[in-house]
């Protein structure tokens, strides 16, 4: 019952602070444009503003259309909920590997881009078509990176990862290092940002997640982009619980390891907002055809790794 | 007639036009005329036409540039219609759908017969000629030109667009993401400005010119102004002429900094936008302080200037210039190595020379692709004729080469700045010379703004009211150009080049 508790309280931790990790990015970003910016608090305001507003449907748009919003948003809050966030060895989180998280994550993109074909406009098929042209390339990515950290902890879980990652036997390596870069570079792909995508843009013309979702209205697009939140804070903590893995509490340790937990994933999230949102200021975004390239470097990066591991387990 | 000398020895010279002479011809010399533009002899500058209550006429401007000479040359049309010269030069074909709209008269023979300002929603036809009770259209009333093949698709943007700029509609063609062909369709915001402009006085033409577009305001409030003196042979203070200089010398600098910045900005470098736009901010705010307009709109008025620069405003412009140069060399640098803003800019929307010089593009449109063409060195006008400047010319006619024409023409405006402030003739200025016109007569201007040459032309009536005043931006010839410049990039890149072209709709649509 208490690990329970334990596991429906990280589901609603992420639930409730990805629209502040999303906030948190943009005031950075803001801060270093020297604008003053919204407050953090403002996706809160525009996901509630958007829940209460008359939800618009295309003509042309089938049962599909309507449904892939809560599809893509459960897919997603699912995912979200077995990554370690304050704790490991939650209940959940022997149910799904990291394997899962990705199909779960895969089959996300794929009702989206049904979605953005559903329509039928010119520009829904513009970024479905995009966003099909990326995917081939970071799954694949993402999969290495996944060999990489399975074949060093020897499993695919990821709490028995994180549990690895903090032991001392890991010591240096550059397997890691290459598949945290590798990681790196799938998230800011996989999550729209510079310079693969632009989250703020106003351009129809160079969107690509913003594309696929310019037809939905109202709660539809609450949920969507809800689900955008909360695919960046996924990404951010499986990029902390990985890599930093430190102040991490294990399930049954009691409240005050939970409560250290806690604040050192709040530290670790606010850190990987301020990088993000720093690293996306100081570059432009790259040209269409140049992502495939940019994903190719990461797959190389993740098979490399792989390779490396096979070639012998101390590299 | 095989040359502009030979043409204009049997053309009808007309009197009271100045600066440049104006000629009355017959239709086989009208086409004559139309052929030599493509021949590199000289440039179309502009064609228009002129409805009741005057005689119906078409006009037709050429710019002979090697040897800095303008020519305008006038058609009379009793019958409505005049030989097309579209097929000879194609880009009198936007110019004439235009005239056709709005006073009636038809281009005979033309390769394109559709309205082109005209989008059926006036309840009339040809609001300065006839004005016929017509039908309204419905809006998607146009045939685009077909691109036909497999695996082909369109993709329609605007006329509202998802930002906050000026309303156009686009239509591409694509094959994936490479564009096949794109097609403008523009006129969305036609103010009626030549109808509003027939019959005003001078105040409020002025007032009009100065509104065409918002962001040109002081090149067309002197466009207007010149050719006004010209007609009316008024002399201007050299103080006057001097403080003319230094306010389209600031608006060069504000819209230039802005289109860098909006580059960069499309790019996604959300960061050299926002120090490029406080460099445009800090000139505005300097424009507002010494001339009490941010844009200086209505600043330049005919016979002079509305106010006097004192000893603070001229400190303040040099504290501004000395401000302005270390911050934007370092930003220069910045962009200049940041591969990421260049991979997206460099052979990006490729504007051929012979296109450049045949659509006689100015600003740094046609200077990006070799076009040596600034109306401030030809035909010339006061005070650039005693002033050292140079005319940067680039190659390579990409997005790269249209920023780094604007960046050279900033580094000369700072220049310039400086200049006209230390030779600044001394005040007070003396109140701005009265327009007393006695009989009809009429002038003619080209101004260099920051998008290219404007082009004016008015003619007065005794008493100093506007009989027809024609204004042509610079853009009635870079909008062509964009469609033939994005063919073959890709989707993606399309809002990069636009944006380093940044045509004017207001401007172009009147």
């Amino acid at each position: 019952m208490n690990a329970l508790l334990v596991q429906g309280s990280q589901m609603l931790l992420v639930l409730a602070l990805a629209p502040l990790l999303t906030g948190w990015v943009r005031k950075v970003k803001a801060r270093l444009l020297r604008r003053r910016g919204a407050s953090v608090w403002q996706p809160y305001r525009d996901l509630l503003r958007l829940l209460r507003k008359e939800a618009v449907v295309a003509d042309s748009a089938s049962w599909l259309f309507r449904v892939a919003p809560y599809l893509i948003f459960s897919a997603i809050w699912v995912a979200a909920a077995l990554v370690p966030t304050f704790a490991i060895n939650l209940i959940f989180s022997w149910s799904a590997d990291l394997i899962a998280i990705v199909a779960l994550l895969g089959s996300a993109r794929f009702f989206l881009a049904l979605a953005g074909l559903d329509v039928g406009t010119s520009f829904g098929g513009i970024g479905a078509s995009r966003e099909m042209m990326i995917a081939p390339l970071a799954e694949p990515a993402m999969i290495m990176i996944v060999f990489t950290l399975s074949l060093l902890a020897g499993s695919t879980q990821l709490s028995s990862i994180v549990a690895y990652m903090i032991g001392p036997e890991v010591g240096l390596r550059i397997s890691v290092a290459m598949s945290l870069v590798a990681l790196v570079m799938v998230a800011l792909a996989e999550n729209a940002r510079i310079p693969v995508d632009n989250p703020a843009t106003h351009l129809e013309l160079t969107m690509v997640h913003e594309a696929m979702v310019l037809e939905y209205s109202g709660r539809h697009l609450a949920m969507i982009e809800a689900a955008a939140s909360l695919k960046l804070l996924l990404y951010v903590s499986l990029i902390a619980a990985i890599f930093t893995p430190w102040g991490m509490a294990a399930a049954g340790q009691g409240l005050g390891h939970y409560l250290v937990g806690g604040v050192a994933y709040l530290g670790k999230l606010a850190a990987g907002g301020f990088l993000l949102a720093l690293f996306e200021t100081s570059i432009a975004k790259m040209r269409v055809f140049r992502v495939s390239q940019f994903l190719s470097a990461a797959l190389m990066l993740g098979l490399l790794a792989v390779l490396l591991l096979f070639v012998s387990r101390n590299l | 007639m095989d040359t502009l000398d030979a043409l204009l020895r049997e053309a009808r010279p007309l009197p009271g036009h100045r600066p440049w002479p104006r000629y009355a011809v017959t239709a086989d010399q009208w086409r004559a005329a139309g052929a030599l533009p493509a021949r590199g002899d000289c440039t179309l500058v502009s064609l228009w036409g002129q409805g009741a209550p005057l005689t119906p006429a078409v006009h037709l401007a050429l710019h002979e540039e090697a040897r800095g000479r303008l020519v305008v040359l006038s058609l009379d049309c009793p019958a409505g219609r005049f030989p097309s010269l579209a097929a000879a030069c194609p880009p009198a074909a936007r110019l004439e759908r235009a005239v056709h709209d709005l006073f009636g008269l038809a281009p005979q023979g033309a390769p394109d017969a559709r309205p082109w300002l005209d989008h059926g929603r006036w309840g009339i036809s040809a609001p300065l000629g006839a004005r016929e009770p017509a039908a309204r259209r419905p809006a998607n009333d146009y045939a685009f030109l077909p691109a036909e093949g497999e695996s082909l698709h369109q993709i329609p943007v605007g006329p509202v667009h998802a930002g906050i700029i000026e309303p156009g509609h686009f239509r591409f063609t694509a094959n994936g993401e490479t564009v096949v062909r794109l097609e403008e369709r523009l006129g969305y915001v036609h103010k009626g400005i030549d109808g509003l402009l027939a019959g005003a006085g001078l105040a409020q033409a002025a007032r009009l010119a100065g509104r065409v577009s918002g962001d040109s305001t002081v090149a067309y409030a002197l466009a207007f102004a010149q050719a006004v003196e010209a007609a009316s042979g008024a002399a201007v203070a050299p103080r006057a002429v001097w403080l003319r200089a230094l306010m389209a010398e600031l608006e060069r600098l504000a819209n230039h900094f802005g289109d860098i910045g909006a580059v960069c900005n499309d790019a996604a470098f959300a960061i050299m936008h926002a120090n490029w736009s406080m460099l445009r901010e800090q000139v505005l705010r300097a424009a507002a302080a010494c001339f009490g307009h941010r844009l200086m709109m209505d600043c330049i008025v005919p016979g002079g200037v509305a106010g006097d620069l004192d000893a603070a405003g001229a400190t303040r412009l040099r504290e501004l210039v000395a401000a302005l140069r270390p911050r934007f060399l370092e930003l220069v640098d910045v962009n200049d190595n940041s591969p990421s803003l260049l991979e997206r800019t460099v052979g990006t929307g490729i504007l051929k020379p012979e296109l450049a010089r045949r659509f006689g593009a100015g600003g740094f449109v046609g200077r990006a692709s070799r076009r040596e063409m600034d109306a401030r060195k030809r035909p010339g006008y006061a005070p650039y004729d005693e002033l050292a400047f140079e005319m940067p010319v680039l190659n390579s006619g990409d997005v790269n080469a249209r920023l780094w024409v604007r960046v050279q023409e900033v580094r000369h405006s700072l220049a310039l700045i400086e200049q006209l402030l230390a030779s600044l003739p001394p005040g007070p200025l003396p109140p701005a010379t009265p327009i007393a016109v006695s009989a009809p007569a009429e002038g003619a201007a080209l101004v260099e703004g920051f998008r290219g040459d404007v082009f004016a032309w008015v003619r007065l009536e005794a008493g100093g009211r506007v009989a027809r005043c024609h204004l042509r931006d610079p853009s009635w010839f870079q909008w062509p150009l964009l469609e033939a410049v994005i063919e073959g990039n890709i989707v993606a890149d399309f809002p990069l080049c636009n944006k380093s072209f940044n045509c004017s709709y207001s401007g172009h649509d009147l």
